[in-house]
């Protein structure tokens, strides 16, 4: 019973995933420790409870507002990540398919004074476009799209830069604030900010990525699309002996996966939450946290929902960390660690299964071995 | 008390829910060539990974020389004197001959450099020795699959090993390189290495074994001497009962025109001059075409432009009258062409899709398994999955959800020999369907051949086992370097004669 448990894909995933967070969160520990001993525990309970950390109701709902209002584009940038490598693809590009989107939506919204809808949809279509642009180079050029993506980050991030600089603030480097100038850009709320405090940035963001990451799922597993997709992944030939168009496929798998990355970037940025800064000279880490996500996750899209949240919460948990005790940078450095093990779950689970598969190998032998010796009696 | 070069005494090695070896003992004389003759899963590679150090046995030991010895890893083999050339060869693709020869046991002087002047001096001497052609500078990546052998051999005599291991050797030569095979094997015997050669081929066993050791679903059967056994005795004991070598067959009258080429030209992938030259034949409703030859004669690039995965350089191809020289493999496919890969890891299966998923691979398309907004039809696939796993006896763990990957060879050539067949074509085309395949299920395969003729199907096989041009066919045509060379019937012609035209020494016309 508790074998049979224990071999369940689903329940292994949930185990492994636990495990990671736990050592993580260890090493994250350890690490604090090293620095500074006195204040070790507090930082790291600081950052486990996040929100927790105000003492009043309506703050924490507050504060878990506005970690929700984030895990949203990481969800979709994870959502982005795990449909590309369930294809056989490894979109790193995420991060700038994320920063093409971002460009897009700021720029309908501040330079062109269009509706949020809009916004979103030309948000997506960047994030789309981006993608594909690594699957064609993938497919029709034998370009690895590990490379194509990261030097497309690069490109991306200094063109939304100079894009971005038209509708800068006259003052500082960040776009030009959306409720003042375009307010009809804002994500509708539709009253879910009311459950949190009246939070302002709580809005349909949330509600729209949970959706999307249902669809995903239904759309790999239930869907002649996602048969047709995954089969390419796992053996091209096979693809292609089977009269599926395989250059297509792989196309058709970086766009939708460039454009669930661009939409994350508008489900932040139309909620303004966040300004872009026109002189950040690094690609936005929501793409890269898309990928620990995606693999905390256990690749699977229900799952991400949980460790999108996971990541985000011990993110934001990182500012409550005592900045007397430690420098300003310690609270990104321990969520690094802790997102770092994250990743590890595959290792993990193949591992655990090796030890399942070993200790049923022993107990197989040993019962073969008595029945044996018993029926020679 | 008889001089043994290494004895496996009473064996036993399980593995849940299977003894894959049931108290085996296999004793191999100084300097003789000993078979080991069974099907797939009969225990073969088991033995043989005991012996090699990567399984250890439950009960039993090993004696070396008489005295017992501990394997616990191929390092503790290799100590020993005991060396494997794997079916699938080990070697690094971008390394010279050499390199890969003395890998892991580099001479090096001081400072850690390589001193290859040596180790070339002692693979020279070996190769000429035991008459081992191979160009020690070639790259492996660049010589034939028989001088990749010859290679792993030598790898072996490098190492001063005594006892050599063959595991199917044969499976990847051409009839000439495995005739080199077994001389080479003769030759290494003849200078008192002692040889274990694992092969469920009958006739090399036959020809080149002093004696044969049989092993069948993990029990020891027998050891014979060769000399004083015949094929048909040695297949009762692998299979456990007769087994007909030749294929019943109704004579049939072929009958409409199915698959016409016309000068059908196809590029290499390997060199620049084209692999298929303007090769032109057709196939009717009711006879299986052969197309017999040495691997890497243009075969393999023929199926690709017939059945779409490589474009034609030049030429024509009419199924039932129709062009479909540029049309999709998916059009060639639902027009009624059925195709068996010969390679089915690389294009038959999806080995990390389930079984009924890889049963639906070439039809999951239609209504009848997708709904219109694009939805897969669960229920109908399983149901039909299970339909074709009852009807051609494919078995497997779990039934329809089993990992392909997890099922064996022959079931998994089952499974798309189900699926190809079941799509109800008008022709099928069939590339080396019973490659690595035990006898069983070659019978298996070559009666469902025979069934698609007799119900008015085209069949086009393409075979490198000249037994199986000799059985199955109705027809036969030689390839080689490219083109047709020869066209006849297998009721008349004999194997040398085919053998002459398969090896470019006469042409027709």
């Amino acid at each position: 019973m508790k074998n049979s448990l224990l071999k369940k894909d689903g329940f292994q995933t949930l185990l492994a995933s636990v495990m990671c967070i736990l050592v993580g969160l260890l090493v994250g520990y350890i690490a604090l420790l090293l620095i500074n001993p006195g204040g070790a525990w507090t930082a790291i309970s600081a950052i486990i409870k996040n929100f927790f950390y105000y003492p009043s109701g309506a703050a924490r709902l507050r504060y878990l507002g506005n970690t929700l209002v984030k895990t949203a584009p990481l969800l979709l940038c994870s959502l982005s990540v795990l449909f590309a490598y369930k294809v056989g693809l490894f979109n790193i590009g995420a991060a700038g398919q994320f920063v093409v989107g971002a460009g897009a939506s700021l720029y309908c919204a501040l330079g062109l004074g269009l509706p949020w809808y809009v916004c979103l949809l030309a948000a997506i279509l960047a994030g789309a476009i981006a993608g594909a642009i690594s699957g064609v180079l993938k497919a029709y050029c034998n370009v690895n799209e590990v490379i194509s993506c990261i030097m497309l980050n690069w490109i991306s991030l200094y063109g939304v830069n100079m894009l971005l600089n038209l509708v800068k603030e006259e003052t500082s480097p960040y776009t030009k604030n959306l409720k003042n100038v375009n307010p009809g850009a804002l994500l509708p709320s539709l009253g879910l900010g009311e459950l949190f405090s009246g939070s302002q940035y709580v809005t349909i963001a949330i509600p729209i990525a949970i959706v999307m990451a249902v669809l995903i799922w239904v759309v790999l597993s239930k869907t002649k699309l996602g048969y047709e997709l995954k089969a390419t992944g796992n053996n091209k030939n096979a693809a292609k002996y089977a009269g599926m168009q395989e250059n297509r496929n792989l196309i058709l798998t970086m766009a939708i996966a460039g454009g669930l990355a661009g939409m994350a970037a508008a489900l932040l940025y139309l909620t303004g939450f966040e300004q872009w800064s026109c002189s950040q000279s690094s690609v936005p880490g929501m793409g890269f946290n898309g990928i620990a996500a995606a693999f905390l996750g256990g690749l699977n899209p229900i799952g991400a929902i949980f460790s999108s949240y996971f990541i985000q919460h011990i993110t934001a948990g990182g500012a409550y960390v005592d900045k007397t005790m430690y420098c300003a940078q310690v609270s990104d450095f321990i969520s690094s660690i802790i997102i770092y093990l994250c990743g590890f779950v595959l290792f993990v689970k193949l591992s655990l299964n090796n030890r399942i598969a070993r200790s049923e190998e022993k107990k197989a032998t040993k019962q073969a071995g008595s029945s044996e010796k018993g029926g020679k009696k | 008390m008889e001089n043994y070069a290494v004895e496996m005494l009473h064996i036993t090695k399980r593995f849940p829910g299977i003894i894959a070896n049931d108290d085996i003992t296999l004793q191999l004389r100084k300097g003789e060539i000993h078979a080991l003759l069974g099907e797939n899963g009969a225990g073969k590679s088991t033995l043989m990974s005991v012996l090699f150090g990567l399984y250890q046995p439950e009960e039993g030991e090993i004696r070396k020389d008489g005295q017992k010895v501990e394997i616990r890893d191929p390092n503790d083999a290799n100590a020993l004197g005991i060396g494997m050339v794997h079916q699938h060869f080990k070697l690094v693709e971008c390394f010279s001959v050499l390199d890969n020869i003395i890998l892991g046991v580099e001479p090096t002087g001081k400072l850690g450099l390589l001193q290859k002047q040596q180790a070339r001096e002692k693979v020279l001497a070996l190769s000429e020795k035991y008459g081992l052609q191979v160009d020690p500078d070639a790259l492996v990546e660049d010589i034939t699959v028989g001088m990749q052998q010859r290679t792993e051999i030598l790898k072996m005599l490098y190492r001063d090993n005594e006892i050599l291991i063959f595991d199917e050797p044969t499976a990847v030569l051409t009839p000439q390189e495995i005739d080199e095979l077994m001389q080479i094997m003769r030759n290494l015997a003849a200078e008192g290495k002692s040889i274990l050669f694992i092969s469920h081929k009958l006739s090399e066993i036959m020809s080149v074994s002093d004696r044969c050791t049989v092993l069948r679903k993990g029990k020891y059967i027998g050891t014979v001497e060769t000399k004083g056994t015949t094929p048909a005795e040695l297949s009762r004991m692998m299979v456990g009962r007769d087994v007909k070598f030749a294929v019943d067959k109704a004579l049939v009258q072929p009958g409409e025109l199915v698959l016409e080429l016309k000068g059908v030209t196809v590029a290499s992938r390997r060199h620049k001059n084209n692999a298929v030259k303007n090769v032109s034949f057709q196939v009717r409703r009711g006879e299986i075409v052969c197309i017999a030859g040495i691997d890497g004669n243009g075969q393999t690039e023929l199926v690709y432009g017939l059945t779409g995965l490589e474009p034609l350089v030049a030429g024509q191809i009419l199924l039932r009258g129709r062009d479909i020289t540029h049309a999709s493999i998916r059009k060639r496919s639902t027009m009624g062409m059925s195709h068996i890969p010969e390679d089915r890891h690389k294009h038959g299966l999806v080995l990390d899709y389930s079984l009924e998923d890889n049963m639906v691979l070439q039809r999951y398309f239609q209504p009848e398994f997708t709904n219109k907004a694009g939805f897969l039809k669960r229920k109908a696939i399983r149901s039909y999955a299970a339909r074709l796993i009852e009807q051609y006896d494919v078995r497997s763990g779990q039934g329809p959800v089993t990992r392909a990957r997890s099922m064996s060879g022959g079931n998994q050539q089952k499974a798309i020999i189900a699926r190809e067949i079941d799509k109800d074509p008008e022709l099928l085309v069939a590339v080396q369907p019973t490659r690595g395949l035990d006898v069983g299920a070659i019978e298996y395969t070559h009666k469902q051949l025979v069934a698609q003729r007799d119900a008015g199907k085209a069949v086009l096989l393409v075979s490198l086992e000249l037994d199986e041009v000799m059985n199955v066919s109705d027809r036969i045509l030689v390839m080689c370097q490219g083109e047709i060379v020869g066209e006849f019937d297998p009721k008349t012609v004999t194997v040398e004669e085919l053998g002459l035209y398969m090896a470019g020494a006469k042409k027709e016309g």
